[in-house]
């Protein structure tokens, strides 16, 4: 399966090559243009057959992970995060450090040896190293070097009927809907399908692929966060484990443009695909940057809810990817049908 | 002056909900320009043809206010702020929705301690007892503006809004009352400021203009205990030299400072030490544009009782007005 591939690759923000290359050979022989930019980005141009329009899909390539920045004496790697981490989720895990997947565990000082104060308070970051084995400094700074990339090691896991557990799917469930539409038909409209990089640390490759491209539309496919857990007030829930993808209104990044968020929402209901808003606002996504690219872009991003995001252990309902990957395609298929459309959402109506 | 900014600030426009207040300013302008036009992101722009410079003046149409993100059972509505909105200034508010429902916004009872308030902890009464009735007048992604009318005691406005209204309204009389020019001008009423200067970054690179001066409040330092701010109300309108967004290029620092000299009016210098504003985003787009700011004393700025001084507002419009005629390159 797609997804268990995806997730099981490794990309931690700036180095995405491992995932780019397996997309870039998944698409082959699907699209009319393969370009890399020279951030990264890969885009996939699916020509139209009336390319009055451009429209883009965005997934970004890149997860959350950590990266060397030093050694101890004793042959302990010391490492900063890469994207938004809590902390606290690391003690305990495996990791793999560098090209070469050197595995490795996350620990701290055991916690016989701590003082009262310490077992109190979390562990901070710049406490914990990786344990790969090497009893020297030297040992270890050939088997490792500065600023190599460290992923999570968590394989790919169905959990009951319905559910799934991966890393990563924050955002390779966006990058295994988009692969699934470039394996499809072309449109009416010039389909520029991007699979970005660094989103986890800034939205940077899609301000650069939304800059070249400066399409007529965007969607933005995401994981995003689910929330409905124990201890957490229902109105704090972000979104609800099964009860289908989530569109977002608006976000610390983007306000997406209404008329065509009520569009896809009620696209949805109206033929009973499940469909839920993101009910907060904090967060943010690759829309942010493209709805500011140039003279400003018509923007909406579909998630699928993802517990426990930015962790080893994410998990989402496969009945929600369903229905995301639905809602795409039915898009599509209405935007194709009425290339139109995709022009009738932005608010530049000439009045003079 | 008094009567334009009551129509204005009385609108609703939350950010990235600027429809109505937009309609408001273009038939306040209409017939006075060349052309109008509405962007992709709802900027309003409004250009006045001529051969000279091409100058870009920015005021943001939106205002600050509240998004519904859920509804218990009971028919209260939990929200998200839209811009910096104060839980401290939002205790005991009315909100009213677009569709005219009002909600009076308060906090959970079982708060101990006033000082951990947060948002999250407040919600909005809109006088239902059921989630059923609840939804009739508000959905979820509804917005609300906060309620504060609009009254004039001698020289003081106190008004909801005023952040960025009093600014449209400096640019609408400027356009109204502009003498021939040579110089292009791009007036942009722009979205989403409150955001994080959204409408203001794609309007500059669409217009790529020579000079941009944008007309927006600031802060003041002139109230009981309040911080070190050399501005004052009534003191007249301030010259920008920056803010977090921006150190404001010296050729229209010099291009405020000799117009407002040359017109004899009281001005004073804005040192901003919080807080962004348009030409923030203007400056760095399409490669870069020498940016600066008319900035408009008000205090309790994002609270429903903005206040600032008419005199300000007016003498804002006159140096605005000398600027966009001196301004040679």
């Amino acid at each position: 399966m797609l997804l268990k591939e995806l997730t099981e690759l490794n990309g931690v923000s700036g180095n995405e090559d491992e995932v780019r290359e397996f997309i870039k050979k998944e698409a082959k022989g699907y699209c009319d243009e393969i370009t890399i930019d020279s951030i990264g980005n890969l885009i996939c141009l699916k020509k139209g057959r009336n390319p009055k329009y451009k429209l883009m899909l965005c997934a970004h390539m890149d997860e959350v992970g950590l990266m060397v920045t030093g050694y101890t004496e004793g042959g302990m790697l010391k490492f900063a995060a890469v994207g938004g981490i809590d902390q606290r989720i690391l003690l305990g895990k495996r990791v793999l450090v560098g090209d070469k997947k050197i595995s490795g565990v996350i620990g701290a000082k055991p916690i016989h040896l701590q003082q009262t104060s310490e077992r109190e308070s979390n562990i901070d970051i710049k406490k914990m190293y990786i344990d790969i084995g090497a009893d020297k400094k030297e040992e270890a700074e050939k088997l490792v070097s500065l600023g190599e990339y460290v992923a999570f090691y968590s394989k790919y896991l169905t959990l009951g009927d319905n559910t799934i557990k991966a890393k990563a799917l924050d955002d390779r469930v966006g990058c295994a809907i988009l692969l699934e539409i470039l394996k499809g038909k072309n449109y009416e409209f010039d389909l520029y399908i991007c699979f970005t990089v660094q989103e986890e640390v800034g939205l940077r490759g899609a301000q650069v692929a939304s800059y070249r491209i400066y399409p007529d539309m965007a969607l933005v496919i995401e994981g995003t966060t689910c929330s409905d857990v124990p201890d957490v007030e229902k109105y704090e829930y972000s979104t609800i484990l099964g009860e289908g993808a989530a569109i977002t209104i608006m976000d610390r990044g983007a306000y997406g443009n209404k008329k065509l968020v009520n569009y896809i929402f009620n696209l949805a209901k109206e033929n009973g695909v499940p469909v839920q808003y993101k009910q907060t606002t904090s967060g943010g996504n690759d829309a942010g940057k493209i709805q500011t690219a140039k003279g400003g872009v018509v923007v909406a991003a579909i998630s699928v809810p993802c517990r426990y995001i930015h962790s080893p252990v994410s998990v989402m309902s496969k009945s929600d990817f369903e229905s995301c990957m639905k809602i795409v395609h039915m898009s599509l298929e209405q935007f194709d049908k009425n290339p139109e459309l995709i022009n009738s959402f932005r608010d530049d109506l000439n009045m003079e | 002056m008094f009567d334009l900014l009551k129509k204005l600030t009385q609108t609703t426009g939350v950010s990235g909900n600027e429809e109505e207040i937009r309609n408001v300013i273009k038939e306040e302008i209409k017939g006075k320009v060349d052309q109008i036009t509405v962007d992709t992101l709802g900027n309003l722009i409004a250009v006045k043809k001529g051969n000279g410079k091409k100058i870009m003046v920015a005021a943001h149409m939106d205002e600050i206010g509240v998004m519904a993100t859920f509804i218990d059972d009971n028919g209260f509505v939990r929200f998200s702020s839209i811009g910096g909105v104060n839980q401290y200034n939002s205790i005991g508010q009315k909100v009213r929705f677009n569709n005219g429902t009002i909600g009076a916004l308060h906090y959970e009872q079982k708060l101990d301690d006033l000082k951990n308030l947060k948002l999250s902890k407040m919600y909005i009464d809109i006088g239902v007892d059921s989630k059923e009735e609840a939804l009739k007048l508000v959905g979820i992604g509804d917005v609300a503006c906060f309620v504060g009318d609009c009254v004039k005691q001698g020289n003081i406005i106190i008004s909801k809004a005023l952040d960025d209204r009093s600014g449209c309204a400096v640019v609408i009389d400027a356009i109204n009352n502009m003498p021939k020019t040579e110089n292009e001008i791009y007036y942009v009423f722009t979205v989403q400021e409150e955001l994080g200067l959204r409408g203001a970054k794609t309007a500059a690179y669409q217009i790529k203009p020579d000079l941009a001066i944008a007309v927006d409040v600031t802060l003041t330092g002139d109230t009981p205990n309040s911080h070190l701010m050399e501005v004052k109300c009534g003191k007249g309108p301030a010259i920008k030299i920056k803010d977090r967004s921006i150190i404001c290029h010296p050729k229209v620092k010099k291009l405020l400072e000799n117009s407002a000299k040359k017109i004899n009016i009281p001005y004073q210098y804005e040192v901003l030490e919080a807080g962004g504003s348009d030409p923030g985003a203007i400056h760095i787009s399409a490669g870069g544009v020498p940016s600066g700011a008319i900035s408009i004393p008000c205090r309790y700025v994002h609270s429903p009782v903005e206040t600032a001084c008419l005199t300000d507002i007016e003498n804002a419009v006159k140096l605005l007005i000398e600027s966009l005629c001196s301004f040679s390159g």
